[in-house]
């Protein structure tokens, strides 16, 4: 069943799938590594819309080639594509609001900006 | 050549969300772990997509977007009740 498609449009759906797949795990990688909460608030809801984004077009191409054309996809697509950047602006004025402790080399908009991360090691 | 590239995406969606479910675990402030659960839902999202390309059928694209919806609900919902302390005002 997986097998059964012309070569070009399985490479397509191949490159697709190995983009989303690789902006989601770099996106989570700066999940995990970055020093603040603004610049982790800026990894991963950027690639992980991206990632997604490249898997839904892959699949969007290969349930199109096999079955037919189907809408909920691309009805997943539009709205992942419209609710994360508003998720993300209402984190970051939660973070704002909570006055997070920020490093050196993020843009701080209080007096004195503090020199440290907030991981505790 | 596709059920390679479909293994390949799940190992690195399963990594993801492994290094997700760490941040989760460590995150200093509460906002850290509402970011790591709204990392968590879309990355478990697309599994989902992959996975239902993998079973060849169009039904976990339901469930894909009942978790889309809820998921960021839920976000919103956390995110909202940490800026105001309410969330419905």
């Amino acid at each position: 069943m997986l097998d059964t498609l012309p070569f070009w449009l399985e490479l397509t759906i191949c490159f697709f799938i190995v983009l989303g797949a690789c902006f989601a795990l770099i996106g989570s990688i700066g999940l995990l590594r970055l020093p603040d909460f603004m610049t982790r608030l800026h990894a991963p809801t950027k690639n992980t819309t991206m990632g997604v984004g490249g898997v839904i077009l892959g699949s969007l191409i290969y349930f199109g080639a096999t079955t037919g054309f189907n809408i909920h996809e691309l009805l997943i697509a539009i709205f992942l594509f419209l609710t994360a950047p508003i998720s993300a602006h209402l984190l970051a004025k939660a973070g704002m609001h909570r006055q997070l402790k920020l490093t050196e080399n993020t843009r701080d908009l209080r007096k004195k900006p503090e020199q440290f991360s907030d991981e505790q090691s | 050549m596709l059920t390679t590239v479909l293994q390949f995406a799940f190992f690195m969606f399963s990594v993801a969300l492994l290094l997700n479910l760490l941040r989760f675990f460590r995150g200093p402030d509460l906002l850290d772990r509402i970011l790591a659960l709204d990392t968590i839902y879309i990355n478990s999202l697309a599994l989902l997509i992959l996975l239902g390309m993998w079973h060849h059928t169009s039904f976990y694209f339901e469930a894909a977007l009942l978790i889309a919806m809820l998921g960021f609900i839920g976000t919103v919902a956390a995110a909202k009740f940490l800026l105001r302390g309410d969330i419905i005002e």
